[in-house]
C-alpha cells in the first residue's frame, strides 16, 4: 500500500461502527414481492399444491406404488384389461384398471412420471445453461459473435422444436452402437429436447444483457478491472434472471410435453421405461375396443401437470413484471 | 508546476455509426462515421478540479470515458502518471494504476447495481484489488466510508432503490472512494439531481478533495456548477477544445466567442440588468459537421478563413484559444460586450 503513496490511506474515522451483515437469504426472500403475490392466487396456490403433489408421487413411486409395474415376476397376463376400481382375475385390486400385460395403471402413471419429470426438468436445465452462457456471450460482446450465435438461433426458432429434436435423435441413433442404445435413450431424449429450446433462452438472455451492460454499475465494474465473466455472473446474470425464471417454467411444461409427443411417436423412451407418453401410446391401440382407461389416465396426468407447470410459469411472469401489478 | 498527473495529447475518438453490412451493400451507401472527440489536448495537475464543459453532443462523456478506459481511444495518448493508459493495461501493471482512478456516474439510480445491497457496492473495488482481505474488515471500511459521505453504517444492508437520487450518489461517490483513488473522473455527477440536493453533494465532494487530495476531472453542462468546483476549465465545442482558461479568468475575460455566448446564457438569478443575448442556433450534427471552424455557423464575428480554416488551439495572453478572430485581433476584448451589443434595442 505505501508504495502508492496514496492519499486519505489512513481514515480518521476508527470508532465508526461496522456495516452490518446482510440478512441471509431466505429471510430476503420470505419478504419479498413475489411471496406476497402468491398467496393472493388461489388459482396459483391450487396449480402448486397439484403440481407438488405429482412432484412427489414421481419421487416416492418406489414406496408408494401399489405394484412394481415393471418386474414381469409380480405380473399376471390373466389380470389384462381390468376395469378401474375393480378385482381381477387373480384377486388384486387395481383402482384405476390395468392395461393388456396386466400391469396396474396407477403405478405406471407414477413410474412414468418419474421419466417424463427427469427428461422434462433435465433437458429444460441443459437448454438453460446453452441458452444463457450463449445469450451471456453473445449480448456483452455483441459483433460477430453475437450475429453468429444469433442467426443459429434464428434458424432453429424456424424450425418446429419437435422436428429439431427428431433430427437430433436420429443423429444420435446413428452414432450409438445398438447394443448401447437402450440405456442411452433417456440421455439422449434430454439432449435432443434440450437442443431443441435452448434458443428461447439465449434470445431473452440476449436482449436483457444487453441493457444491462449499457448500464453504469456495469461500467464501474469494468473500470475496476473485474473480470468479464466476473461480471456477468455477479453482475449481470442476477438482473437477467427474472425473464429467464419464466421461460424455464413455461419451457418445463413444454419439455415435458414434448418428451410426450416423441415417446408417443415411438421415438422416445424404451418401453421396459415408460414415460406418460408412451403410456398414452400404448392407451390409444385400445381406445376403439373399449379399454379407455388405458389411454385415459396417464393422459389426464399429462394435462395435469403440464397445466399445472403452465400455470405457474404465467403467475411468475406476472409477478416479475411491476407493470402488472 | 510538476509534471502533470494526467497528460492528454492529441486524444481523438471516431465512432462507426454506419448502417448494417447488408444495408450498406444493397443501398450503396458508404461506411459513416462520427468524430466525437477530435484532437483534443489538456493537463491536469495534482490537486487541481479540472472541468470541460459544452453542450450536449460536444464529447464531453466520450472523453471521461476514453479517460477511465471505458473507451480505446481512435487516436492520442492519456498519460497518467508518466504512464501511457491508451495502449490498453495488462497485468499487475494494470491492477496498481487502477486502483487510483475512479468514476463517479451521471444517474445514480443506473451505477448501482439493485440487486446487491448497499454493502456489497460499496465492499466491491476492496474485494476487486484485495485491500481488506477479511469481510469484517471489509464491513468495518464501508462502515467508515457511509459515515464519511453522510450516510449511517446502518444503511449497509439496504437496497439501492430503498434511497433518493442524492443519497445514492452518496453511495456512488463511497465506492468510488472506497480503494484511496487519487483521480476521479465526474461525469455530470449532480445532473441527475434536485437542485437542493446538488449543492450538498457539490459540497461534499469538495470537503474529500481537501481531505484526501484528489484531483477531478469535472464534466458538466452547468455553468454555475463548474464555477463552484473548477479551479481550470475546458470549452468544448463539437468534440474540440475551444478555450481552456483559470476558472477566474475564464468567467471575468471570455475569449472564444462560443464561451462568451455560453455565459450570457446562464440565467443571471442576481438581476444585474446586464445585457445579454440569447443562445442562438444548435449544435451541429457531428455527421456533417461544418468546414473550417465549427463554430462558424453560429459565429457573429465569423468571415471567409473561418469558414475554410479549422484553427488551432494557440496561447492568446497565456490562455489557448482556437479563434482564427482572436488571433488577428478582430474580436474586440471585455466580458461578452461585443455580443451585448449587437442585440442592443
Amino acid at each position: 500500500m505505501s508504495e502508492l503513496n496514496t492519499p486519505g490511506t489512513a481514515v480518521p474515522l476508527e470508532q465508526s461502527p461496522i456495516a452490518p451483515k446482510p440478512p441471509g437469504r431466505i429471510r430476503q426472500a420470505l419478504d419479498s414481492d413475489i411471496v406476497y403475490s402468491y398467496t393472493r392466487s388461489p388459482v396459483t396456490i391450487i396449480a402448486s399444491i397439484i403440481a407438488l403433489l405429482l412432484i412427489l408421487m414421481a419421487v416416492f413411486a418406489p414406496l408408494i406404488a401399489p405394484y412394481n409395474p415393471f418386474n414381469p415376476a409380480s405380473l399376471n397376463l390373466m389380470d389384462g384389461f381390468t376395469p378401474p376400481n375393480s378385482t381381477s382375475f387373480s384377486g388384486n385390486y387395481f383402482a384405476l384398471g390395468t392395461d393388456h400385460q396386466g400391469r396396474d395403471v396407477l403405478s405406471t402413471i407414477m413410474y412414468g412420471l418419474r421419466v417424463s419429470l427427469f427428461v422434462g426438468a433435465l433437458a429444460t436445465l441443459f437448454a438453460m445453461a446453452i441458452g444463457i452462457s450463449l445469450g451471456l456471450a453473445a449480448g456483452y460482446n455483441g459483433g460477430t459473435l453475437d450475429a453468429v450465435i444469433m442467426r443459429i438461433a434464428d434458424i432453429q426458432l424456424s424450425f418446429p422444436a419437435i422436428l429439431i429434436a427428431l433430427l437430433i435423435f436420429g443423429i444420435a441413433r446413428g452414432l450409438i452402437p445398438p447394443s448401447q442404445q437402450e440405456g442411452a435413450a433417456v440421455w439422449v431424449l434430454i439432449v435432443a429436447i434440450g437442443l431443441s429450446n435452448w434458443a428461447q433462452f439465449a434470445r431473452t438472455v440476449r436482449g436483457a444483457t444487453m441493457v444491462e451492460r449499457q448500464k453504469d454499475y456495469v461500467s464501474a465494474a469494468r473500470i475496476m478491472g473485474v473480470h468479464p465473466i466476473v461480471i456477468l455472473v455477479r453482475h449481470v446474470l442476477p438482473n437477467v434472471m427474472g425473464p429467464v425464471l419464466v421461460i424455464a417454467t413455461i419451457g418445463l411444461a413444454l419439455a415435458i410435453i414434448e418428451e410426450a409427443t416423441l415417446s408417443f411417436l415411438g421415438v422416445g423412451v424404451p418401453p421396459t421405461q415408460p414415460s406418460l407418453g408412451t403410456l398414452i401410446r400404448i392407451g390409444q391401440q385400445f381406445l376403439f375396443s373399449g379399454e379407455w382407461w388405458i389411454l385415459l389416465f396417464p393422459a389426464i396426468t399429462l394435462i395435469l401437470l403440464a397445466l399445472s407447470v403452465n400455470l405457474l410459469g404465467d403467475w411468475l411472469r406476472d409477478a416479475l413484471n411491476p407493470k402488472l401489478r | 508546476m510538476s509534471a502533470p498527473l494526467l497528460d492528454v495529447r492529441h486524444l481523438s475518438r471516431r465512432f462507426d455509426v454506419s448502417k448494417p453490412w447488408l444495408n450498406r451493400v444493397i443501398e450503396r451507401i458508404p461506411r459513416v462515421h462520427v468524430r466525437a472527440v477530435d484532437d483534443v489536448s489538456f493537463e491536469i495537475a495534482k490537486g487541481e478540479t479540472f472541468a470541460l464543459v459544452g453542450e450536449s453532443g460536444s464529447g464531453k462523456s466520450t472523453i471521461a470515458r476514453l479517460i477511465v478506459g471505458l473507451l480505446k481511444p481512435s487516436d492520442g495518448e492519456i498519460i497518467f502518471d508518466g504512464k501511457s493508459l491508451a495502449r490498453g493495461l495488462k497485468g499487475a501493471e494494470a491492477r496498481r494504476l487502477r486502483r487510483r482512478f475512479q468514476m463517479i456516474f451521471q444517474d445514480p439510480f443506473a451505477s448501482l447495481n439493485p440487486r446487491w445491497r448497499v454493502t456489497e457496492i460499496v465492499a466491491e473495488p476492496l474485494k476487486v484489488f484485495n485491500t481488506h482481505k477479511s469481510d469484517r474488515e471489509r464491513r468495518k471500511r464501508v462502515g467508515e466510508l457511509l459515515s464519511l459521505v453522510g450516510l449511517s453504517p446502518e444503511d449497509g444492508a439496504k437496497f439501492p432503490h430503498q434511497f433518493s437520487g442524492g443519497q445514492r450518489q452518496r453511495v456512488a461517490i463511497a465506492r468510488a472512494l472506497a480503494a484511496n483513488p487519487e483521480f476521479i473522473v465526474c461525469d455530470e455527477p449532480t445532473s441527475a439531481l434536485d437542485v437542493s440536493v446538488q449543492a450538498q453533494i457539490l459540497n461534499l465532494m469538495k470537503d474529500l478533495q481537501a481531505e484526501f487530495g484528489l484531483t477531478y476531472v469535472f464534466i458538466s453542462h452547468n455553468l454555475s456548477v463548474v464555477r463552484h468546483m473548477a479551479n481550470r476549465i475546458g470549452v468544448l465545442y463539437l468534440g474540440r477544445l475551444v478555450e481552456v482558461a483559470p476558472s477566474h479568468d475564464l468567467f471575468a475575460r471570455p475569449q472564444h466567442p462560443y464561451t462568451r455566448m455560453l455565459l450570457d446564457a446562464v440565467p443571471d438569478v442576481e438581476m444585474t440588468g446586464r445585457r445579454r443575448k440569447k443562445v442562438e442556433g444548435e449544435i451541429p450534427s457531428p455527421l456533417n459537421p461544418p468546414s473550417g471552424c465549427a463554430f462558424n455557423p453560429r459565429c457573429p464575428f465569423a468571415n471567409e478563413r473561418c469558414r475554410i480554416e479549422v484553427p488551432a488551439l494557440k496561447p492568446w495572453r497565456g490562455q489557448p484559444v482556437a479563434c482564427h478572430g482572436i488571433e488577428e485581433g478582430r474580436i474586440p476584448d471585455g466580458p461578452a460586450q461585443p455580443i451585448a451589443s449587437v442585440t442592443a434595442p
